[in-house]
């Protein structure tokens, strides 16, 4: 193996970290050369990750090992997996720094908040790629640090207590994960994502206790991913700026969570072991509640952002369901979605950013007319919203096709039923906003109206909704392409899943 | 090894030197001092990890007569943790005294103090550790007093008064020992056999120093000197302090344990001292959640992460050998990371504090803004001590986790988690204040880069040794109870 090859994941995870370091040294007023720090990063991160993932298919190892403590190692490792996660976060980091430069413009302490957008970002990246059980746990706690700043940015008492809650949630859930970490652990030394092996030759008086750990890990994990009693922190956590919305949403928080259970399910324990211990089961039922349970309470926000919010706690749960669904068809639909929905989501809250930004419209009924004043927007709107609700044959509905095929493979056909509802529910929460912007006339003027001159908004917003939204579309039409996620969750399951 | 005692020597003869010298150039000459005596640790440091652990005995004199100097991972560890602290407090210092009247008597104290800390790192006999203890006290409360005002000479009285008492109550078990063995040499100590009187002799004199020691260490419920004395004194002071200084007594704590063979040592009493210190951990972290002046809440911090470390007590009575040597492993990153970070923490308060004008919590507002750099060495500092990744607070927590695992004794485990939580809710009330963008203040004092670099520093260290726990926990363990000969 050679250096290069070794050095390539740390330098992934560098790159931005780096980037944080040079933001936080620069002066605030020096915006150009902070703008250049951004994009040569986030451009830089994105060829190294296409290089590796080309590396990945050929079937080239990328691994960086350094022992931290005697018997615990630091590993950093290039799987298909690991590289389908960082693919995700380079790009959409790419797309929301452009965004955030757009959206941020004129707004006070500037160096902070892109210091720790990197720093955010290279903790999902370090998680993406992390080999082993300890070196995640160390990333996803960089990952809650990281972030608090950034839901705090705005200083107003809101934002403070909401920052309160959001701490209280992910570290009460960092110190759960840390205890099942610990545990697994003691029962077995040095745990590697490498499907179970650790786990399933232990002696049977152990597995009660890799139960309990099991429920710690998924606890502790759950809390990021937004699972049903301890998502309580995503709705409140809307107060921060739009492109932190978009980046907890799509791609780093809730996501860090839902990885983290794929990896414990498939990596930790080995999909046929947690069958065998009888785990997969109540995983699909948590999933399932929550499926149903975000979109219903969704139904009822009158708030855009905070309705996206609970479609969040909603959709992420489709990757966990998928996850929890025994059988390669149910995990291809799980982990597409990984991709599917960051690519979906984070073009609406761009959208919702954009209303907020170019007409100051926070509430879904202050939308009426919006499609004829930014059409542009709403057209990117649109299509992702399409896309949650899973029409063909946009991204969303690859994903469900594949989940309800799963499940029947897996001889749970009722999932179908909680599948089939949820879309319903999503049309209906979606639709009403869809028919406001295109069909309804504006009623008032603009709460606070800005880039009158324009034909939509500013570019810097505009270009990444739109691009988002057409890699979402294409992402569902091309589905079949090399490339594509659909392809690379293929990948990962043939690869790691069927030996 | 023949360098041992100029390790005691240089800083005494420093401390001579910056006493007689005139006022201005006491600063420069106590700084140039530190250099070399950092050489010096770190090249001990180096010999003792290459193996030689060859004690000194000054003068020819064979114990029980003469003064042994003993040296071994750990005492090395405390060397080099003491010359990096104090080096880079006096950076701090030399510039933060600048033209104050404090000045002047800092830098002969700093240099007794630290003459002190080698002399207990280094001593071979309890006698010893007696007299090194007892100067480290006079020297500290000297220098809690130099604040000045009249809340800190009243602390510095009260410091005054318990660090007295904690001497006393040691001398007393001293004096046992010596009528029950005739010698007061640790090597002598640990193959000495007890029986029927000798036994309760034995235990009474453990007792004794042991809450001698407690009370100097300020564990709960025996903490109540340190938190005014620790906040009130001169941010440079406060750092090494909490640092170093209650170290030594915690750590002729541990050299008298593990010197007494396992039979004579009390079982329900080392459970005791694992009970005291979750209590410290619950206790020191509520207080600390509860404060409203900044430097008062990073001392009630001190008071409940002493606690982590007495936590080793219970652990290390286990027979499970891998869990005792995780135990100390733990237990000694602890003591690395706190003593660095909290250092770092110290400064980095001191500095905020020097920025906003005020030693409330409550007029952080706004900083965030303006003075990031002051804030972000408190937040790195603050990671290590919540026990978050990656750094040297985490390693000692999973470390002590692993340890309370394999040992069986799981009731560790909800110190060890819970402790952290708490340690989040106080050092978040800090950043919570700090993000405030309220009343328009744009008007910050700006510390001098030399105060800034100097917590930054620190704290870093304290992140970094989580990286880079490996060689020196091993290093740590040559000729310690637990494994690794050399």
């Amino acid at each position: 193996m050679s250096t290069f090859n070794t050095l390539l994941p740390p330098l992934v995870v560098c790159t931005s970290l780096l980037a944080a370091l040079g933001i936080f040294l620069l002066k605030e007023h020096r915006h150009g050369l902070r703008t250049v720090f951004n994009l040569s990063a986030a451009v830089l991160k994105l060829a190294l990750v296409t290089w590796m993932a080309i590396g990945v298919l050929g079937e080239v190892k990328y691994e960086f090992r350094y022992t931290l403590l005697t018997g615990v190692d630091f590993v950093l490792r290039a799987d298909a997996l690991g590289i389908m996660f960082t693919g995700l976060s380079s790009v959409l980091w790419l797309f929301t720094t452009i965004y955030a430069i757009g959206y941020l413009e004129n707004a006070p302490n500037r160096s902070r908040f892109f210091g720790f957008f990197s720093l955010c970002v290279a903790s999902t990246v370090g998680i993406a790629l992390s080999g082993n059980l300890l070196t995640f746990f160390l990333f996803y706690e960089l990952l809650t640090l990281s972030t608090y700043p950034l839901v705090v940015h705005r200083g107003t008492e809101k934002a403070l207590r909401a920052g309160r809650t959001y701490l209280a949630y992910t570290l009460g859930g960092g110190a759960v994960l840390l205890l099942g970490v610990a545990i697994l652990y003691a029962i077995a030394g040095e745990i590697e994502f490498a499907a179970g092996t650790a786990l399933r030759h232990l002696d049977a008086s152990w597995h009660p206790l890799l139960m309990v750990a099991f429920a710690l890990l998924v606890f502790g994990l759950g809390v990021k991913a937004a699972l049903l009693p301890l998502h309580g922190w995503l709705p409140t956590a809307m107060v921060a700026p739009a492109p932190v919305s978009a980046l907890l949403h799509a791609v780093a928080v809730v996501k860090a969570g839902a990885f983290g259970i794929v990896r414990v399910v498939y990596d930790v324990f080995g999909i046929d072991f947690a069958y065998q211990l009888g785990l997969l089961q109540p995983l699909a039922w948590l999933a399932c509640a929550t499926i149903l349970y975000g979109s219903v309470r969704a139904l009822a926000q009158t708030d855009l952002k905070r309705r996206l919010a609970f479609s969040t706690v909603s959709q992420v749960s489709y990757v966990v369901l998928g996850t929890a669904l025994f059988g390669p068809v149910g995990t291809v639909g799980g982990l597409v979605h990984l991709l599917h929905q960051g690519l979906m989501k984070i073009t609406l809250f761009f959208c919702a950013g954009n209303y907020a930004e170019t007409l100051g419209v926070h509430r879904i009924d202050e939308l009426d007319g919006a499609g004829r004043r930014m059409p542009a927007t709403s057209l990117a709107f649109t299509l992702g919203a399409f896309g949650m609700i899973g029409v063909p044959p946009l991204a969303g509905f690859v994903t469900k096709w594949y989940l309800g095929i799963g499940a029947l493979d897996a001889g749970m056909g009722w999932v179908i039923i909680v599948l089939v509802a949820s879309s319903l529910l999503n049309a209906a929460y979606f639709l009403p906003i869809l028919y406001r912007i295109w069909f309804s006339e504006q009623r008032a003027p603009w709460p606070d109206e800005h880039f009158r001159d324009r034909r939509d908004t500013h570019p810097w917003l505009l270009l990444p909704a739109l691009t988002t939204a057409g890699l979402s579309v294409a992402a569902g039409l091309l589905a079949g392409m090399p490339s594509s996620p659909l392809y690379w969750a293929e990948v990962v399951v043939l690869r790691e899943y069927i030996p | 090894m023949s360098a041992l005692p100029w390790l005691v020597a240089l800083p005494l003869l420093a401390g001579i030197a910056t006493f007689v010298l005139p006022e201005r150039s006491r600063a420069p000459v106590g700084l140039a001092f530190s250099l070399p005596v950092l050489a010096l640790s770190l090249w001990v440091l180096a010999r003792v990890a290459g193996g030689d652990t060859s004690p000194h005995v000054l003068g020819g004199w064979a114990a029980p007569l003469g003064i042994l100097l003993i040296v071994d991972g750990a005492a090395a560890g405390m060397l080099v943790l003491t010359a990096l602290v104090s080096t880079a407090c006096a950076c701090h210092a030399a510039r933060y005294l600048r033209g104050k009247t404090a000045n002047a008597h800092f830098w002969p104290l700093l240099w007794f103090m630290w003459a002190a800390l080698n002399g207990i790192w280094l001593s071979g006999d309890l006698f010893n550790l007696y007299v090194g203890i007892e100067l480290l006290g006079l020297a500290a409360v000297g220098l809690v007093a130099l604040a000045g005002q009249a809340e800190a000479l009243a602390a510095a009285m009260r410091y005054l008064l318990a660090a007295l008492l904690g001497s006393l109550a040691y001398l007393i078990g001293v004096a046992l020992i010596y009528a029950s063995l005739g010698s007061l040499a640790l090597p002598d100590l640990a193959i000495a056999s007890f029986d029927g009187n000798g036994r309760v002799t034995i235990a009474v004199a453990l007792t004794l120093m042991t809450i001698g020691l407690m009370l100097k260490t300020a564990l709960f419920p025996l903490h109540a000197w340190l938190p005014p004395a620790h906040g009130g004194a001169l941010s440079p002071v406060s750092a090494l302090l909490s640092a170093l200084v209650i170290k030594a007594s915690f750590f002729i704590l541990l050299r008298l344990w593990l010197a007494l063979s396992p039979d004579a040592v009390p079982l329900a009493l080392a459970w005791l001292l694992g009970v005291l210190g979750a209590g410290a951990v619950f206790w020191g972290g509520w207080m600390a959640w509860r404060q409203t002046r900044l430097k008062q809440l990073v001392a009630y911090s001190t008071v409940a992460q002493i606690g982590y470390l007495f936590l080793f007590f219970p652990l290390a009575t286990t027979t499970v050998d891998a869990a005792a040597r995780l135990a100390w492993d733990g237990m000694m990153l602890m003591l690395l990371s706190h003593a660095l970070a909290k250092a770092g923490m110290f400064l980095a308060a001191g500095n905020l504090i020097l920025a906003v004008g005020s030693a409330q919590i409550a007029h952080l507002a706004g900083v965030s803004r303006f003075r990031p750099l002051s804030l972000l060495s408190f937040g790195v500092a603050g990671v290590s001590l919540m026990g978050l990744p990656p750094s040297g607070g985490f390693a000692a927590k999973w470390l002590l986790l692993q340890s309370a695992l394999a040992s069986g004794q799981w009731i560790w485990i909800v110190v060890l988690v819970l402790g952290g939580l708490l340690a989040a809710a106080y050092i978040f009330k800090v950043f919570r204040h700090a993000f405030v963008e309220g009343p328009k203040r744009d008007h910050f004092e700006s510390p001098p880069l030399a105060l800034e670099l100097s917590a930054l520093t620190l704290a870093l260290a304290s992140l970094v040794l989580g990286l880079a726990a490996h060689h020196p926990l091993e290093w740590l363990r040559i000729a310690s109870p637990f494994g690794g000969a050399g």
